[in-house]
């Protein structure tokens, strides 16, 4: 017969295509292990030298300055680390996007971004707007909340563990908001731990 | 054993007409360059397979000028739909029947 042809691979092509042309798969376990322990590193900096380790939720300035911390230390570090964790995924993502014969800036990555930046920048106003009064002891747990609504949002146009990901984080962020004396170790285990346990993950699953 | 072969639409027989249509189904618009970078083919070739689709009406095209720069997407239309989850369904039938 002339026509034999091998339908299995059409169904395997079909698959792949759809999947490819879908999701962004170029994202790079190692980028979550870096990412954790340079939050790891930060959650440190920021309670041994800054002191800061806030048990409420709002500090009255007048009363005492200095309860919060050294908070104009802190911002600039969870800048830092935000940049460096940042950085490290983009790079990491271009080199896996090219080694897949890939570009890291195509219709997927952009959409996945997209979908991640709207949380996001909502949830960087609502934390300027902590910052603004005072509201230190909800920093940490606020930051967890909209990153993990952000991931959970990106998880539909990436890897499913995204998804779950951003869940674990949006449990630890809630979890912040109604133990605030645990807000800055509840950072440190989201940013820090889970992200080297999710890398550690992806990269044995996806990257051997 | 009859093998639905003959239901197969001719437009899917090669891999690349599958590949836009498979892009396509599950996108709502794509543009040239991400259709080419997807399924790693040369301009002249993507351009032929897409206009055969075209012909066939599967799939739809949207001009419009980002920065004074052309502009073209595709989507699928909704024949081009019904004909691609047809094919699929005829393509499962085969790997049924033989095994």
């Amino acid at each position: 017969m002339k026509k034999e042809r091998d339908y299995t691979q059409d169904i395997a092509e079909i698959r792949s295509m759809m999947e490819r042309s879908s999701k962004f798969l170029s994202l790079s376990g190692w980028a979550g292990i870096m990412a954790g322990i340079y939050a790891l590193a930060g959650a440190w900096i920021a309670s041994s030298f800054f002191q800061f380790n806030p048990d409420k939720i709002a500090y009255d300035i007048s009363l005492s300055g200095s309860l919060t911390g050294d908070l104009p230390g802190v911002i600039p570090l969870a800048i830092l680390i935000l940049i460096l964790a940042i950085g490290t995924a983009i790079f990491l993502s271009y080199n896996k996007a090219r080694r897949r014969g890939e570009k890291v800036w195509n219709s997927t990555s952009k959409r996945m971004i997209i979908h991640m930046a709207v949380p996001l920048g909502a949830g960087g106003i609502f934390i300027l707007m902590l910052l603004s009064n005072d509201l230190a002891g909800l920093l940490a747990p606020s930051s967890l909340l909209f990153y993990g609504l952000a991931l959970y949002n990106a998880g539909n146009f990436t890897y499913d563990e995204v998804k779950y990901l951003g869940l674990v984080q949006m449990v630890l962020g809630l979890t912040g908001c109604f133990f605030i004396e645990y807000g800055l170790l509840l950072w440190a285990l989201g940013f820090g731990v889970v992200h080297i346990v999710y890398g550690i993950y992806m990269h044995l699953r996806y990257e051997r | 054993m009859k093998l639905p072969i003959d239901d197969l639409h001719k437009a899917f027989e090669s891999r690349v007409r599958l590949g836009i249509m498979s892009a396509l189904a599950v996108n709502d618009t794509l543009d040239f360059t991400s259709l080419r970078e997807y399924l790693d083919v040369t301009d002249g070739n993507l351009a032929t397979h897409i206009k055969k689709l075209e012909q066939e009406d599967f799939i739809g095209v949207e001009k419009s000028f980002i920065d004074n720069k052309p502009n073209t997407k595709y989507y699928i239309t909704k024949e081009g739909k019904k004909a691609f989850e047809e094919h699929l369904k005829v393509l499962e039938e085969i790997i049924k029947s033989q095994k």
